[in-house]
Formats: structure tokens, sequence, C-alpha cells
């Protein structure tokens, strides 16, 4: 504690004698600056493109830990990474990519995309909104902050227990994982709460449910999974957390507790999570797939409702992950049978998008590369995911490298391929300024072949007799090729990634300069400028039908405003959601130490915080109509 | 254009067909050659999902190529494609033949589930207890009163029905060879059964990330013809025989001073694998080859090579009393020779 003042004023010092000083022009400055704009806004835009920047470093992040892991699996025997080390890197990598990566890449494009797509100013809770943010990334911080203070969690990012109870994994690393997903799930949870209510209550007058853009289908789809499957979450971390700090028992059999319990919290939630994260890449898959084919999208009404069933569906399967845990063969068929259901409207799916393309004109921009790219690799994902929910044959599959490579398929030939179609789609509209195609061809050929070099190879791996989460295999040379072919792909992979990376650099060099349409677009996003002004509309839109703007733009006529032009309202910037989550930090990184003064005073900001929240009056700001006008005539000129 | 991928996805595929039909599979671990009844229902089951997956991969990849072919965009020309809203009767189909082909592959998922959940009866059944430690396996017979490590002992053509019961963490019993895994959980006792068709060698494997030393907590199961098992069953009966030459006396004072604790049972907190008949075994922990340089090795660097081990390195003795506790040790056996 008392190290902790020190390092702090020690620090103010510093910045004083390197500022000049605590005085009114570096306040103006810090003011003015980028930094501090970002860090108190409330916009959904800029929420969006910091979830999605967080999102890229982390997933850069977890790409570096697949290459420790592809290095260490070369050769049998070889001893780069082996052990307690190979686990951290192994829990980090899963714990990593699934909340740290895949979550804030989708809650970046939502965040941007979403209150456009339904015509919107912005999301129903713009603070609400900034908290999420910021509790995600300090929960994120955290956890990779366990690196560097006592090591990281190695107990799989299932962190099944007893592996995971102070018995069996003694150092911090759980706890790292505990409370960094407990904080970074709060945020997610209320990002869900947020994004289910701006799209129920925020449409643009006329904007029926059967009116709304895929995207903002799937999105409305996660939301309702996220709020029904975090608290299952929620509630694990909490009893683990209390078992390993407070000497609890819920997971100690040798005490009454049960290690099964802890499974069913946990895939109660993570079953539905990877629902969470594939959704939004079908959403996208609709936008990029009819917009490219230049074609309405095939069999709408039957895509929200296999988009509803696949999130119903996705809550009565989770024991799919556990038929090796002796549940007995009726809890056994009645989840294989739940599961294989699930194959229906994700066929449908794919034949509609099959057919969305059917007499289309395709044009193989790079959204769309990613997008054609990811239809045969989920497809196989869905094909293996079928045959993983047999029991009898899981009963080989399970916890082997054929798991493995089917989840790889569906997370990473589905949701990161959709994201980076979403990505190259969108990227005008969050920054003005479209990556290059040529860059993107160099990004998606080398990502494609990479990624089927390195896991197609696993599902045989898996069948060879190599379990999941080993640093070594039996010296024989079939499992010897298969591996290497599986390492050589990662080298695909990673140099489609840098060309992405390149590509980013790249745009924000070029002078900003995309059009409001650039893609000859069908939805509302691209009726306003890229980016788009502070207010998103300067007068709300009247939508008479699916795919408005397209119909618009066939028809000649604008898009009919719903109100006349006048003052908009406007929430404005606030510091307390930052404040608020490096409480929950502090607390977080006070329980990990054991320091439990330095948790309760964490907790106790936090509470001061949401008081001065609760008690602040905030009228927000309004901007007035002949600022609009003048906006725009600048735009223009 | 994008046909171009599966060009060079076909060399993987080749290799990968290659490798299927190939010899140079490891035919000890090797889920797609079954050589027992367990394994056999689990490959037949492995077929037909196969097989309909790649039925349906055909109709999607075909319809796919032809669509990315036939209407790509071409230079020059610019026509604007009429804008369908569906068609209820291709809806329909593509709903209900899934349908039709899941219920097709329901009835034998479900019969499968239920026959290998069978308890095996009768008085020929091998009852087997497994208990799967940090890092190693434990295996007893509770009607023949003999326990062995690492190493399980079955008789070709007879069901064994296993009993597996968890001590520490979870473990996930596999014989790829011979059927799929069960976990071990433990605070509960679950079951399977295996049989093992033609005598030899199955390797058997951890599936459960069980802490850093999972991937090697591997272990062994010999398939013998009545007779041989019934030789093994008696000797393993009976107790070690007399050390009688200097150096192995000298190393069975050794054995009871630092290895007695833990390998025959006096603490039972910290429980190690037995070590009767040490000397017929084929590994050490499990993983390296039975030989006295390996045992030297395995007593001093015990952590280095298996990471987590709960066995304390060996490190004090001096180079003569290593050299009789392992002569003892690699002679430790019972009277009846193997």
């Amino acid at each position: 504690m008392g190290t902790l003042i020190i390092v702090t004023v020690a620090l103010l010092f510093l910045t004083a004698i390197l500022t000049g000083g605590y005085n009114q022009r570096f306040l103006d400055q810090v003011k003015n600056s980028v930094v501090w704009d970002y860090i108190t806004t409330v916009d959904h835009k800029k929420i969006g493109i910091l979830y999605f920047i967080s999102g890229l470093v982390f997933f850069v992040i977890g790409g570096i830990e697949a290459l420790l892991i592809r290095i260490q699996l070369v050769a049998p025997g070889n001893d780069f990474l082996i052990g307690d080390a190979y686990n951290q890197v192994l829990t980090m990598h899963g714990t990593t990519m699934i909340f740290l990566a895949a979550m804030p890449l989708i809650f970046g494009l939502m965040n941007v995309v979403v209150p456009l797509q339904i015509g919107a100013r912005d999301v129903a809770f713009p603070f609400l909104n900034a908290l999420g943010y910021w509790l995600f990334s300090f929960g994120g911080i955290l956890l990779n902050l366990s690196w560097f203070f006592g090591g990281a969690p190695d107990a799989g990012w299932t962190s099944y227990t007893s592996l995971a109870l102070n018995e069996f994994s003694p150092g911090p690393g759980v706890d790292y994982y505990v409370l960094g997903l407990q904080i970074t799930g709060i945020g997610t949870l209320m990002s869900a709460v947020n994004f289910a209510v701006t799209i129920i209550n925020m449409r643009a007058p006329g904007m029926t449910f059967l009116r709304m853009p895929m995207f903002t289908w799937t999105t409305l789809v996660t939301s309702a999974l996220l709020l029904f499957a975090m608290p299952a979450l929620t509630v694990g971390l909490l009893l683990l957390m209390f078992d390993r700090l407070f000497g609890a028992n819920f997971f100690d059999h040798a005490m009454g507790g049960s290690h099964v319990i802890w499974q069913h919290l946990f895939w109660i939630f993570g079953h539905p999570e990877v629902y969470i994260v594939i959704m939004p890449a079908f959403g996208i898959m609709s936008e990029v797939i009819s917009t490219f084919s230049k074609k309405r999208l095939f069999g709408y009404n039957s895509m929200v409702f296999a988009v509803a069933l696949i999130g119903f569906l996705g809550f009565m399967v989770w024991v799919h992950h556990m038929y090796t845990v002796g549940l007995g063969p009726v809890s056994n068929s009645v989840f294989a049978i739940a599961t294989m259901t699930i194959a229906v409207p994700t066929g449908i799916k794919v034949f509609n998008w099959l057919f969305t393309m059917w007499g289309g004109e395709l044009d193989f921009k790079t959204p769309m590369l990613f997008a054609v790219g990811f239809i045969p690799t989920f497809v196989m994902g869905g094909m293996t995911g079928v045959m993983v929910a047999l029991p009898p044959a899981d009963f080989q599959y399970q916890d082997t490298y054929f798991v493995v490579a089917h989840f790889h398929y569906t997370m990473v030939g589905g949701t990161v391929i959709g994201l980076f179609a979403g990505a190259y789609y969108w990227w005008p509209k969050m920054f003005g300024r479209k990556l290059d195609e040529r860059l993107g061809k160099w990004h998606f050929w080398p990502f494609i072949i990479g990624f089927h070099l390195t896991f197609f190879p696993q599902h045989f791996l898996g069948l060879f007799g190599m379990p999941r989460r080993v640093f070594t295999y039996n010296d024989v040379p079939i499992l010897q090729t298969l591996n290497i072919i599986s390492t050589i792909g990662v080298i695909g992979m990673t140099i489609g990634t840098l060309a992405f990376m390149y590509n980013i650099i790249q745009s924000f060099r070029r002078k900003a300069d995309a059009p409001a349409d650039p893609w000859n677009g069908r939805t509302l996003e691209w009726a306003i400028p890229s980016p788009p002004p502070a207010y998103n509309f300067k007068q709300l839109p009247l939508i008479r039908a699916y795919d408005q703007f397209w119909i618009s733009k066939q028809t000649g006529k604008e898009i009919e405003p719903s109100e006349p032009l006048g003052e908009i309202h406007m929430p404005s910037p606030t510091y307390l959601p930052f404040l608020m989550s490096l409480a929950m930090f502090i607390s977080g990184f006070g329980f990990i130490t054991r320091g439990y003064e330095m948790g309760a005073l964490g907790l106790i900001l936090f509470f001061i915080v949401m008081f001065i929240r609760s008690y602040e009056h905030d009228p927000g700001y309004h901007i007035q109509p002949d600022e609009l006008t003048g906006v725009e005539k600048e735009a223009k000129a | 254009m994008n046909q171009r991928k599966w060009r060079y996805l076909l060399p993987v595929v080749l290799i990968a067909l290659a490798a299927l039909s190939g010899c140079s599979i490891d035919q000890r671990l090797n889920a797609l050659d079954p050589s027992g009844s367990a394994g056999e229902i689990q490959l037949d089951l492995i077929n037909w999902s196969i097989m309909l997956m790649l039925g349906v991969f055909a109709i999607v990849i075909t319809i796919y190529i032809y669509v990315l072919i036939r209407y790509r965009k071409r230079k020059g020309i610019e026509r604007m494609p009429e804008q369908v809203h569906g068609n209820t009767k291709l809806e329909v189909i593509w709903t209900v033949i899934p349908i039709i082909a899941l219920i097709v592959l329901a009835f034998p998922t479900v019969k499968y589930t239920f026959d290998l959940d069978e308890k095996p009866q009768g008085d020929d059944v091998i009852k087997v207890k497994v208990i799967g430690y940090q890092y190693w396996w434990e295996f007893q017979y509770p009607d023949l009163g003999i326990t062995t490590a690492q190493e399980l002992v079955i008789p070709v053509n007879k069901k064994v029905s296993l009993e597996l019961e968890g001590k520490d963490v979870l473990h996930s019993f596999w014989v790829p060879n011979l059927g799929g895994k069960t976990d071990v959980v433990p605070g509960r006792i679950n079951h399977m059964w295996l049989d093992a068709k033609k005598p030899g060698e199955y390797q058997g494997k951890c599936a459960e990330l069980c802490g850093p030393g999972h991937s090697l907590m591997d272990f062994k199961v010999y398939a013998k013809e009545q007779a041989d098992f019934d030789k093994w069953v008696a000797s393993m009966k009976q107790p070690p025989k007399q050390a009688v030459s200097e150096i192995d006396k000298k190393g069975e004072a050794l054995y009871k001073q630092n290895c007695m604790g833990c390998h025959a049972g006096a603490t039972p907190q910290v429980p190690g694998p037995e070590l009767n008949n040490f000397a017929l075994r084929e590994t050490i922990a499990g993983m390296l080859p039975n030989t006295e340089a390996n045992l030297k090795k395995w007593i001093k660097h015990t952590e280095d090579l298996k990471p987590g081990t709960r066995m304390p390195k060996i490190n004090y003795l001096q180079e003569d009393e290593l050299d009789a506790l392992t002569h003892y040790l690699m002679n430790r056996k019972s009277k009846t020779e193997k």
C-alpha cells in the first residue's frame, strides 16, 4: 500500500516537472488532446473505434501466443516451451482470443454500425456504453498483467476445477482469470443491455422489425444471448473467486462440492458464447454478400427466423461439451439430438447466401473475397460440428486435436474471416478512408491458404491419437508430418495479418476522402457522410421498406425525413466511466495480490464515483439547426 | 477466381489420404483402425457421419463454384440483377431434407449411445478399477487382488469393465484403438467397457488438461491370450523375490529408506505407483524405455523429464548407492519369470 502511494506521488511530481507544472495552459492542452477526447467520449462511433482497436491489439497478442504454441509443436520432444509455461500460453491464447479479441472486434462493429443502420443518433445509454468499454478494457489489461506479476492462468480457458483451485494452481494465475474476466464480463453485460434497448426502442420511424438489416438482427439476437448467458459465467466466476480467495468449498469434492457444477455453469455460458461470436459474423456475411451481388438478401424472413432459432437452441445444447463426464446415455442422447437440430437453421442460412449470389453480379472486392472464403470454411466447421455432436463418435474426438480443428474452423474460418470482411466493408464508414484493395488481396490469400494448411491436418492429428493441450506427442512420422504442415500454415496467416496491419497504417497516411457510399450499399449507414457527423442524421429518416437506401437510389428519390430540421440533443462527454473502471481495476488487482485494503479501497472509489454520477446534473448540450447546415456545407467544400 | 484455393488444398488432402492408407501411422494409436468392439462402434458412427457430411458438402460446393463462375462480374458488362425476395419451394426443400438426414443419423447415434453405456455382466468379465493421479495411472483388479501402475493388462476377447475414479484433478482415460474416452472426475465414479480383439500393445493417453505434466501422462494396454494372461496374474500375485547379492541387499535397504514411503503406500496422502515387479515394466514413468540408464536419469531428474511430477529429485545419493538402487529395482520381480 505504502509503495503505491509513493509511486503515485513520484509520478505526479515527474509529470509536473516534465510539463512545467500544474497550470491552466497544461490543462487546456490535455483537454484538447485526442487522448482526452477518446477517454471522455460517449459517442458510439468513437467507442466502436476504441473497441475495434483494442480488439486488434489483443488479436495480435493472442496470435503471438498461437505462434509460440505452433513453434513448440513443430517436433516431438521439443523443449522450446514446456510444462507450466506452455499451459499458461495455451490458456491465455484461448482466453484472449475469445474474450479480448473476438468480442471487442464484434462490439466495435456493432457500436459503429447498428445505430447508423437503424437510423438513430446514438445508442440508448451512451454513458453505459462508455462504461462497458472501459470495464472491458481494464479487465483485459488486468488479465494480461498476469504475465508480469506472478504468472498467467494455466488451467485452460475453460478453467476446470479442481485444477483451477488453490491446491493445484497455487499462484495468482487463476485469480487473474477470475477477476479479469469478471470485470470484463460486467462491461459486456452492460453493452448487451444497451444494444438490446437501442434496437428495440430507437429504430427510425417506419423501421419495423422485419425491415431491420440482417446485421442489426444478429446484434439483437446476440445481445439477448449475452443477457442470458453472461450471468451463468458471472455466478461461476464468483463461486470460484470465493473458493480461491476466501476458502469456500463450492468446487471441492472432499468438502461436498462438485466439479461438474463448474462445468455446467461454464458451458451454460460457454456454448451460447460461441454463437455470440459467430452470429454477428452471419450478419456481416448477409450484408456483404447482398451488397456485392447487387441483390436483395434471398429469403430475408427465413434468415431472421434461422437466427432467432439458432439463438434459442444455443441454450439447449451445452452438455455436448460434457459427453465424457459420465452424465448417462439419456442426457447424452437428448443433448445430441438438440445439437444436431442446429444444423438445420444453419443450413438455411448457407443456402440463402448461395442463392443471394445466384443470379447476382458478383464483384470480388476484398470484403466479398472474405465473405466468399467464409462459406466453405464455415460449412466445414459446421460439418465437423454435426460429427462431434454424436456422443459415441465424440468419445473419440473429445479433447483431441479433432475438436481443436473443428472450433478453429468455426472461430477463425467463421468469426475471424467474417470480421475481416466487416472491417474492410465498414472501414470507410469508421474512418472515412478505404483500405487498399491490393493489400487486401495480400491479406486474404495467404491468410486463407495458411488457415487451411494449419487446421485441416489437425482433424487427422486428433484421430491419430493427439490430445489437445499437449506440448509433445509420440515420435511417429505421421504425427510429425501433420504437425509440420500445421506449423507452416501459421506463416501464411501471419503474412496475411501483417498485410492487414500494414494496410491499416497505410490507410491513415492517405487523405480521408472516402465517399459516403463507396460500395453501392443498401442500408442506411451509407446514406450519411463517411465518417458520419457526431449527430449521425441531420433529420431522422422515414423508413418504408427493407433496403430503403437501395430503393431510394433506384427510384431516384431521397429518403424522406421523419422530422423537421431542429436542434439536436447530445450527451456531454464524461470521464466518470474511465474512473469507475479504473477503480474496479484497482480493486481487482488488490484482491489478486491479496491486498484486501487495496481491494476495498477500489470498491469504495467505485461507489463514490457511482454516487457522483447519480447526483450529477448533466443536461447534455444542443446542436442548433444553423450549425448543422454549416457542417454539411463544410463537408461538401 | 476463388476455386484457386482448392488447388492449394489438394496437396494437403492427398497427404492426409496417403496417411490414411499408408503404413507410416503408428498402429498402436489410431482411432481409425480399432481393435476392440467399442472402437468399432465408434468408427462405424464416424464413417456414417462423414459420408453424410461429405454428401452435404458436395452439394454446397457444387452450387458455390457454379455461382462464383457463372455470376461473377465481367468487364464492360453492367447489368442489374433481378431483386428476388426468396423462393418458398426451395426454402422448404433445404429445410426438410436436412431434417430427414439428421433423423436418419439420430437412430444409430441414440442406439450406440445406450450400447456403450451398458455395464457388461457375467463371470468372464474382467473388472478393473482405474484411478488417475497427477500424472500416472493405477489399475486395480479387485477380483484378482492385483494392483499395477501405468500398464493395464487384459485378456483378449473378454469384456473389461472399467470403474474410473479421480483423486486429485480431472483426467480422461483414452485408448484410441480400443475405444473412446471417459473422464476421471474426483468425487464421481464413472464406468466404461473395453475389449481387445487381438493381442498386442495399445497406447493410452490422458486427454483432459491436468497440469504441467499432462502431455506425458501416457500408459499402455497389453492384450494377452488367456493363457499368457493367467501366467501374468500368477506372477503378479507373488511377492518380489528376496535380494541375495551384496549389491541388491544394499539397493533394497536404499529402497526402503528412500522410496517405500510413497511407492508402497506407507503415506497415503502422497501416493506413488506400485513398484512390485518393476523389472517387468516396459516403461519408466509411463514414458521412458525401461533401461538402467534411463532409470538413473529419471531418479536424478524427475521434474525436468516430467514437469510437475510429485516425485522429488533424488540427487543426494552417491554414485555407488544409485548403482545399487537401480540394480535392485531392475531385478525387482517375483520368482516366476515372465
